[in-house]
């Protein structure tokens, strides 16, 4: 391409860069003479240079663009949205012209003469306003020829008469003479390319153009840090020759040469620097036509544009950037009514804001909308099989959050032009995480989310720690790295067990162990059992792990290899590397070992799976039974308890001193509520740490306390009736063991007599519905009576197929009959307000142990019923 | 008739060809970094003057007895420039270049193991024994490719 054409496409585009950014900022503060200025001058340029270069096009439209704005700033005309947006769809216009200059180095053929007039139109003070959306109309006709001059006034400059409105060159040197010019920077190492012109800085540094600044090819910088790099590494392997051989005569200049490698290092690397700044030009202009395709007020402030970071990271993130942002707009900020509505200021924010924090740079992204809907995640992700019902239960709000970043999830009920297109939350993490960065995220029903991404400086080189195990080093980031902890027999910190899972005990929390030898599947010698190991304590997103390694060698700064196709498919690698003593080690992808202490983390879904394993080998013959699963713990005594795990909502296990006596009982502070606590039979301790069963309906919860989580196991479930004392229904054998089946419902009405009336206050906004339960079997009935009637409905139950008939028939008016299809002689009519129920989850009928399905077939039926 | 120079050497009991063009140059491997959880035919990753060569081992590629432990001063490999990437295949012992016709070329007897013949390109008489002619690339690249070509 011809050097003269290049250079004008390249400063071009900048330039419209910064237009872009100047005008959404103009349009919110039209006063602002500097911004229009910057804007008016950039556009004159990019006309002139057209016209200079012979593309009567380009220069076509950017006079209009100029004689509109002209208007504006000469006061003749108001600043509308509408035409700031005309002013925008010509950028937009001159961008796409020079996409096809470009690729095709001609103009394209056809006219702007629709932009055109509406631009004239416009500038006259009409009001054909009307957004010009309309793609380019290609005619091959020739290009129309500037109409000639008649009364316009002759510019000396140009060789030419001025067009309707265009101003000559001496007016205009009289207009920049006028405005003040861009100011010096005092320091030369701080100038910048134009690009470091940024939004947040002084409105009369706009524009300046750094003097000592010169376009360097990419590839030059590229080649370089390769160079660099290489040179890196032999530096290190000299500096291990020189510690090895003691004393030397070249130690001298090694340490000289050591000392310039790393300035040189540290030169190259900012040469590739650039501020976070560039990669949010777009921002502006994105949420500005997001919020108005949306009709929402979005405001967008960004922070710390000046923050620095590679270039390569810097191309990585921005997509990413965008998509979030596009988000926030479409689902984080909600309509002007509905903020109004919550107290809110119409006006939402979307804070953009970058910094430096240890070697890496954070990027968060916050509004100040809705937050993320929990409980509709939580609904997605059991009806996406992203997660199943019992690890939804066993979930913290915070984890289910994090469900927006699992593939193919995508909440968004609509499928807007904004966002949703299927590319959701998870592509965003995986495009962070190829960098080596994390992502992770806050939110509060109702105040908004926050999403914080951190990535690294640089990708060439990374710091990195070395351990060792099992005679292997391997390299792990340094920007997963928290601490190091040594434990041992004589150490203040044990390794402790939790049912074969390894935990430590870490100031005041537990951090789940997984041993990098077994993460590897490394043989280990069981005879060598290390008395001494170390502990990596190790931070992915919100997950907080410890690895044990034998040995901690130290921190090195190591150039980062890409893995060889042939092992690339491995997640728990994300590169090799050359040490300095010569020897090739494997670089481990935080991420990829993170997955291992999943597992851990979730010991519930690994009993599960044995549970899933141990039943696949006792045969086809027990699966046809019912199987239910149950949560086995002891509570006063050691003989096990157990209730079905679908009834709790969650597991936790909270720290009993700050379990506090009220006149009601025991309560403890419980995200943000008081929730009250019961006894599941033992004796309540005051001091260390309490497993608890969460138990929620609607709005109320309740604790019930338990000395100890023994399993969860899935098995036939043959209850012995006859235990008539209060809160147990009956004893069953599980596993082997007399287990004791509890009612929960006599322990949560208990702990919380409003547990009842609570939820029967929400039911009656909406009328109490009644509901007819047939069970004849006296577990299932002691169960899901309670669970309905918690539900907010009106049971009544009938034992036997007869006699629901006969409360049928007695006049009574059911919503919803759930029948029991286990039970061979219960005819089961059909009728869109009769629910079948199974205890076998391999039938249609609603599975009895699933509290949630139930209760939605339920909900379902009412709202069928009413609709009718 | 078109003669070419191909590169002998012995994996276990069997001599291999390669033509010499694909060779990249022949190396003792020293301090290989195995790597776990890799298949049973990586040996390991090394450093190769400032380059990460990934060795192959070719006798478990070949469903051999592995060659692994033996003394790693008696190891040698073969490299290959591929894609960018460095390879080395360890093999047991280098042999002679040789000067064959193409025409002297035989196709795989069928009776051929499907993990060698997916890797040899044709089958030589030489005077005294039979030279497999090796395909370098699906040598190396792993028995996934292989299987997917099968299936």
């Amino acid at each position: 391409m011809d050097d003269l054409l290049s250079e004008f496409l390249t400063e071009t585009a900048e330039s419209l860069d910064v237009v872009d950014v100047e005008l959404v900022r103009f349009e919110s503060d039209p006063s602002n003479k500097a911004t229009l200025n910057n804007i008016f001058r950039l556009v004159h340029t990019i006309k002139g240079t057209c016209g200079f270069i012979g593309l009567p096009r380009l220069e076509s439209v950017a006079h209009a663009g100029e004689t509109l704005l002209g208007k504006f700033r000469d006061g003749a005309l108001p600043v509308t949205p509408q035409a700031v947006s005309l002013v925008l769809v010509s950028i937009d216009r001159i961008k796409l012209l020079l996409a096809h200059l470009a690729a095709e180095q001609v103009e394209p053929a056809g006219d702007d003469r629709d932009l055109i007039a509406l631009l004239e139109l416009a500038a006259e003070g009409g009001d054909a306003l009307a957004p010009v959306a309309a793609p380019v109309v290609v005619v091959a006709e020739p290009v129309a020829e500037p109409q000639a001059e008649g009364e316009g006034k002759w510019d000396a400059d140009q060789g030419r008469f001025l067009r309707p409105g265009e101003v000559s060159l001496a007016d205009l040197e009289a207009a920049f003479m006028a405005t003040e010019g861009p100011a010096e920077k005092p320091d030369v190492r701080e100038a910048k390319p134009v690009l470091a012109a940024l939004p947040d800085h002084d409105d009369e540094k706009k524009g300046s153009i750094g003097a000592n600044t010169i376009r360097v090819n990419v590839g030059v910088l590229e080649s370089l840090m390769t160079m660099v790099s290489e040179l890196v590494l032999t530096r290190n392997q000299l500096m291990q020759m020189l510690r090895n051989s003691g004393d030397s005569e070249f130690k001298t200049p090694l340490q000289r040469l050591s000392g310039i490698t790393a300035e040189l290092q540290d030169a190259v690397m900012k040469t590739r620097m650039q501020p976070i700044g560039s990669a949010w030009k777009k921002l502006p202009r994105i949420v500005r036509d997001a919020s108005q395709d949306l009709a929402k007020k979005i405001d967008l402030v960004m922070e710390g544009e000046g923050t620095e970071l590679d270039r390569q990271v810097l191309e990585l993130i921005k997509d990413p950037l965008t998509h979030m942002i596009r988000n926030s707009c479409d689902h984080g900020v909600e309509k002007p009514a509905d903020r109004a509505a919550a107290g809110k200021p119409e006006m939402g924010t979307i804070r953009l804001r970058a910094y430096h924090q240890g070697g890496h740079i954070i990027v968060e992204l916050g509004d100040d909308g809705a937050g993320l809907n929990t409980d509709r995640i939580r609904r997605k992700a059991v009806e996406k099989g992203v997660i199943d019902g019992v690890e939804a239960m066993a979930m913290t709000d915070a984890q289910i959050h994090r469900l927006i970043f699992a593939p193919g999830f995508s909440t968004a009920e609509k499928v807007t032009s904004i966002s949703g297109r299927g590319v959701g939350m998870d592509v965003v993490k995986t495009n962070v995480e190829a960098i080596g960065g994390t992502i992770d995220l806050r939110s509060r029903q109702g105040a908004g989310a926050t999403f914080i991404i951190k990535i690294p400086l640089t990708l060439a080189i990374v710091s990195a720690l070395i351990v060792g195990v099992e005679d292997h080093r391997f390299a792990l980031p340094q920007l997963s790295v928290l601490e190091l902890v040594r434990t041992g027999q004589r150490c203040e910190h044990k390794i402790e067990l939790i049912n074969s899972s390894r935990v430590l005990r870490l100031r005041d929390r537990l951090l789940p162990l997984v041993s990098l030898a077994e993460v590897l599947n490394m043989i280990v010698d069981p005879v060598d059992q290390k008395q001494l190991s170390s502990i990596v304590v190790m931070q992915v997103g919100e997950t907080r792990f410890g690895l044990i390694v034998d040995e901690v060698f130290d921190t090195e700064e190591i150039v980062v290899k890409p893995l060889s196709k042939r092992l690339g498919s491995m997640s728990e690698y994300s590169g090799a590397t050359i040490l300095g003593d010569g020897a090739v080690i494997m670089i481990l992808d935080p991420n990829g070992i993170s997955k291992s202490v999943a597992n851990v983390d979730r010991s519930v879904e690994r009993l599960l799976d044995e549970q899933a394993a141990a039943s696949a080998t006792h045969g086809a013959s027990s699966a046809a039974a019912e199987r239910t699963s149950m949560l086995l713990f002891t509570a006063g005594g050691e003989q096990p308890r157990a209730c079905p795990l679908s009834l709790v909502t969650r597991l936790e296990e909270l720290d009993a001193s700050r379990f506090e006596a009220t006149a009601r009982g025991l309560v403890v502070q419980y995200r943000g509520r008081l929730m009250p606590l019961a006894s599941a039979g033992g004796e309540i301790r005051r001091h260390g740490k309490q497993p608890v069963l969460v138990f929620s309906q609607g709005e109320s919860v309740i604790g019930l306390v338990v000395d100890r989580i023994l399993d969860i196991v899935e098995d036939v479930l043959d209850i012995q009736i006859g235990d008539e004392s209060p809160g147990v229904l009956g004893s069953a054998v599980l596993k082997g063991v007399s287990t004791e089946i509890i009612d929960i419902g006599c322990f949560l009405t208990r702990a919380d007599p409003r547990w009842a009336v609570a939820t029967a206050q929400l039911e009656t906004q909406r009328g109490r519905k009644r509901v007819l339960l047939i069970e004849s079997h006296p577990f299932f009935r002691n169960l899901l009576g309670p669970v309905v009637t918690a539900a907010g409905y009106d049971v009544t139950i009938a034992k036997t197929p007869e006699e629901a008939r006969a409360r049928l028939e007695s006049g009574g008016a059911f919503d919803v009959v759930l029948a029991d299809a286990d039970n061979p002689q219960a005819e089961i009519s059909e009728g869109q307000n009769v629910i079948a129920m199974s205890s076998r989850t391999d039938t249609e009928a609603v599975p009895k142990s699933d509290r949630h399905a139930l209760l939605e077939a339920i909900a379902r039926a009412v709202r069928l019923g009413e609709a009718a | 008739m078109s003669t070419r120079e191909f590169v002998t050497f012995r994996i276990g009991d069997q001599t291999f060809g390669v033509s010499v063009s694909e060779i990249h140059d022949v190396f003792r491997p020293a301090s290989m970094t195995p790597v776990p959880l890799s298949g049973a035919d990586i040996a390991g990753v090394l450093n190769l003057r400032g380059r990460i060569v990934t060795a192959i081992d070719a006798r478990s590629r070949l469903g051999l007895k592995s060659s692994v432990k033996t003394k790693s001063c008696q190891r040698l490999a073969i490299g290959v420039e591929r894609g960018g990437e460095s390879f080395g295949l360890i093999i047991d012992e280098i042999g002679d270049v040789v000067r064959i016709d193409e025409s002297a070329l035989e196709q795989n007897p069928v009776n051929l193991d499907a993990t060698w013949s997916w890797v040899s390109r044709g089958v030589c008489r030489l005077d005294d024994r039979l030279l497999v002619i090796m395909d370098i690339d699906r040598m190396l690249a792993g028995s996934g490719a292989e299987e997917a070509a099968a299936a």
